[in-house]
């Protein structure tokens, strides 16, 4: 079972990450090194270090309030909050960088520009890794029994002392865990750096794709995906060795807020978050119907009609194109991710299994625009050129997807108390009706959950896809970005009109996925 | 009704070794052992949820080669098992081969939970989610129904209330019941008949009677509440505090159970217990003598 999804993984991966260092060493290892040993390459790394060092302390700093107040008070609306937290996670990057430029762009609503400063970087990421921290750190604090820091209490330890000793060191985990994702994650964020950075910002992942894309330096970028993969996969040994742990029992412990000075912490917690999540979102769509300050609708007028000489995107075929590619990613990566995701949960994780484990979540850690560039170079020339078939776009978006899947299904299978079906049985269910009757429908919200995270991920797939999608037949963040960076304000009204169809896209697939409870979703 | 001849269950090494065991028709046999001592599975080769050697056969029909779900027999597990994704109803009638909404009414009726139709399985108490599990059980009318430890998560009151309920339910409909337990109250006040296993074999299979006034050896006498005393077995009322007793007893412990004062303690490392009245009630840590009186006398 887990034959298929290694081989996927090492011919899928593997190989194109092989592809690009080969071409860098064919065409001179000593420019490659010279590349390395550069001072402006060291003076990017640093910077791509600063900017994810700043952005997760942003994240944590306004996440883990929130966590706190979802963990351990009940109040109205608090499923609706939890749920809310989720939607900038899923939300395209390039939908994400787009709100940004409007909230605090050139013309933004802010009236501020931070465009092409730092800090427009650490707001976006802030923006789209909260939930990560609020759902790892969360999912700690949900489940730790209160009753413990007032053993302590009751062992003669003051408040600060029953704090540090008991819940800190059970929060420890958690809290190192989802920091060094949020670092990964913006150590090789692209679509945002990409859009927001206004060609001043250089980090490792942008660099890579402009001495590709505009330079075509391949020595270089084969160099910085280097130096980038090392660095990844050095942080990723230490992620791996720090799971978030749950302190066991699953009940809630929520409680009621008590007294003005805890309702008053709850409600300005909740409106804080739903400002933070919703605000972007919201100014997509007004940005969208906004031109010189007066509401118009020429953007989306743009966005649907077809075959406009003066518009080289087609923003409808994007959504088709997009549609197309992400429905056959995400049917590619519930097999492979699900095939994984089965031979994990039922053959224990000793030994060289917790390496496969280790394997299947890779492709989270890497550069997608390393990704992207070495399946170009490995598929996309003579003698397999799969360039025009689409498949590549297909096969890279899948590669991204599958972490997610395995994440969301492995411990849904494990968690799955096989004796269900012995009670089937003896109850006179015959294995294939006892699995259609039982083990589907316990399963089935796992699934759901699993393939709905796969298609928001692959739909709003911007670093692999960039280098992949045809020239003239882009998705849609492909076509985001373009538009974006054309002059005209139509058009760029025009482009938070096809960031607003990507929002909705997959803001209802999150909805889809609310209904078969989003809480049984195990992220990360 | 059951019988079971030279059935063996192995898994890495032997777990049964050689178990000779007939249950007849409305009889209430109980399993009772250790944990570990291969109880459990001893069920699950009944219910042809493990492969064994040797044969089982229900209402005379050889049960070799038939699968779980065809083999017409009805199993409770520890923890109630219920489907989680389904209602009350749903449940109840999960074995039936068609929907029948009245039978499903009438099995609830029979467990005391009418009108429990549509309730969420996981708004239910721990008692009530038993009773949901025995009426699951017991709906499509198996011939042998096994019971795996199944009051053995629930709290001392309840499970007082709910063995008798139980035992009640399945005399008065006859059902043929191989139960399994490490509980030796449970057992005398189910069964008809009690089957001790010890490291996957039986030791004794007999009637509690039997078993109180004739153990085999000094485990199942152990076993069943006796005090055994230089190899010879007594009940608690057939040993007093005497000043010139033959045995020196350090007590450990002292209750009063079901109208009489009992005494727990250790002579040469062997726990005994023995009644007493409560003006001679010993203290704990007191050395006292004991020795065999005649209760009748």
């Amino acid at each position: 079972m887990l034959v298929v999804p290694v081989v996927f993984l090492l011919v899928m991966f593997v190989v194109p990450v092989a592809a690009v260092f080969r071409v860098g060493l064919e065409t001179g290892p000593s420019q490659m090194l010279e590349v390395m040993g550069a001072g402006r390459t060291w003076q990017i790394l640093g910077f791509t270090v600063l900017q994810a060092v700043l952005s997760t302390a942003a994240t944590m700093l306004v996440a883990l309030p929130a966590a706190f107040v979802l963990a351990t008070f009940r109040f109205p609306g608090r499923g609706l909050i939890r749920a809310l937290v989720l939607v900038p996670f899923v939300m395209p990057t390039v939908v994400v960088a787009a709100a940004f430029l409007a909230l605090i762009g050139p013309t933004g609503a802010l009236g501020v520009d931070l465009s092409g400063s730092v800090w427009g970087l650490v707001l976006a990421h802030m923006f789209l890794n909260i939930a990560v921290v609020i759902r790892v750190v969360g999912s700690v604090l949900a489940t730790m029994d209160p009753r413990l820091e007032e053993a302590a209490r009751v062992l003669g330890a003051s408040r600060w002392t029953a704090w540090r000793r008991v819940t800190w060191p059970l929060l420890r985990p958690a809290l190192r865990a989802s920091a060094l994702i949020v670092f990964l994650f913006c150590f090789t964020s692209f679509g945002v750096v990409q859009v927001l950075g206004a060609g001043q910002l250089r980090t490792l992942e942008v660099e890579i794709y402009r001495q590709t894309a505009y330079l075509l330096d391949l020595p270089a970028a084969a160099a910085l995906s280097l130096l980038q993969l090392l660095a990844v996969v050095a942080m990723l040994a230490v992620v791996g060795n720090s799971g978030g742990a749950r302190t066991g029992n699953a009940v809630d412990v929520a409680r009621a807020p008590v007294g003005w000075r805890q309702r008053g912490g709850v409600a300005a917690v909740v409106v804080l978050t739903v400002v933070v999540v919703l605000a972007p979102l919201a100014i997509i769509v007004v940005r969208s119907l906004m031109i010189d300050g007066r509401l118009t609708t020429v953007g989306w007028q743009m966005l649907f009609s077809q075959g406009d000489s003066t518009n080289a995107v087609d923003p409808f075929s994007a959504v088709l194109a997009s549609l197309r590619t992400a429905g056959g990613a995400t049917l590619l990566a519930m097999l492979v991710g699900g095939m994984a995701a089965f031979g994990l949960a039922f053959r224990g994780r000793g030994g060289w299994l917790r390496s496969v484990d280790a394997l299947m979540l890779l492709p989270l850690g890497t550069s997608a625009v390393t990704v992207g560039l070495g399946m170009l170079l490995a598929f996309g020339r003579p003698p397999l050129d799969l360039r025009n078939t689409g498949l590549l776009i297909v096969l890279a978006q899948a590669l991204v997807a599958i972490p997610f899947v395995v994440r969301v299904l492995a411990p849904a299978l494990s968690g799955f108390d096989r004796r269900y079906l012995d009670a089937a049985a003896v109850l006179g269910r015959s294995p294939v009706r006892a699995l259609a009757g039982v083990a589907v429908p316990l399963l089935l919200p796992a699934v759901v959950v699993a393939a709905g995270f796969a298609f928001a991920v692959t739909i709003g797939e911007f670093g692999a896809t960039v280098f992949l999608a045809s020239p003239a037949d882009p998705t849609l963040p492909v076509a985001i970005s373009r538009l974006l960076a054309r002059p005209g304000e139509v058009t760029v009204a025009a482009a938070y009109a096809a960031s607003a169809v990507l929002m909705l896209i997959t803001a209802a697939v999150v909805v889809g996925m609310d209904r078969v409870r989003l809480s049984r979703a195990v992220a990360f | 009704m059951l019988s079971m001849t030279a059935v063996e269950v192995s898994y890495d090494e032997p777990v049964l070794h050689g178990i000779d065991l007939e249950v007849g028709p409305g009889e209430i046999v109980c399993i009772l052992g250790p944990s570990g001592g291969g109880k459990s599975t001893l069920l699950r080769a009944v219910a042809g949820l493990v492969d064994h050697t040797g044969s089982i056969a229900v209402a005379g029909r050889s049960l070799a080669g038939v699968p779980a779900h065809r083999r017409g027999v009805g199993m409770m597990f520890q923890d109630d098992l219920l489907f989680p994704h389904l209602d009350v109803a749903s449940n109840v009638g999960f074995g039936l081969s068609r929907q029948d909404p009245q039978r499903v009414a009438q099995m609830l009726e029979l467990v005391g939970l009418a009108g429990y139709e549509h309730r969420a399985v996981d708004t239910l108490s721990g008692g009530q989610a038993q009773r949901v599990a025995l009426a699951r059980a017991l709906a499509p009318e198996p011939d042998v129904l096994l019971l795996d430890e199944p009051f053995g998560a629930l709290d001392v009151v309840l499970k007082a209330q709910l063995v008798r309920e139980v035992q009640q339910v399945l005399r008065d409909r006859g059902v043929t019941v191989l139960a399994v337990t490490h509980d030796r109250h449970e057992a005398f006040t189910m069964a008809d008949r009690v089957a001790v296993l010890r490291a996957g074999e039986l030791v004794q299979v007999a009637t509690a009677d039997e078993l109180w006034n004739k153990p085999v050896d000094a485990y199942v006498a152990r076993l069943v509440g006796l005090s055994v005393l230089d190899g010879v077995a007594y009940p608690p009322e057939e040993l007093r505090i005497t000043a010139q007793g033959r045995w020196a007893l350090q007590v450990t412990g002292r209750t009063f159970l079901d109208g009489r004062y009992l005494v727990s303690g250790v002579v040469d490392g062997e726990s005994v217990t023995f009644g007493s009245d409560a003006r001679s009630l010993p203290a704990v840590g007191q050395t006292v003598h004991i020795d065999r009186v005649d209760p009748a006398g």
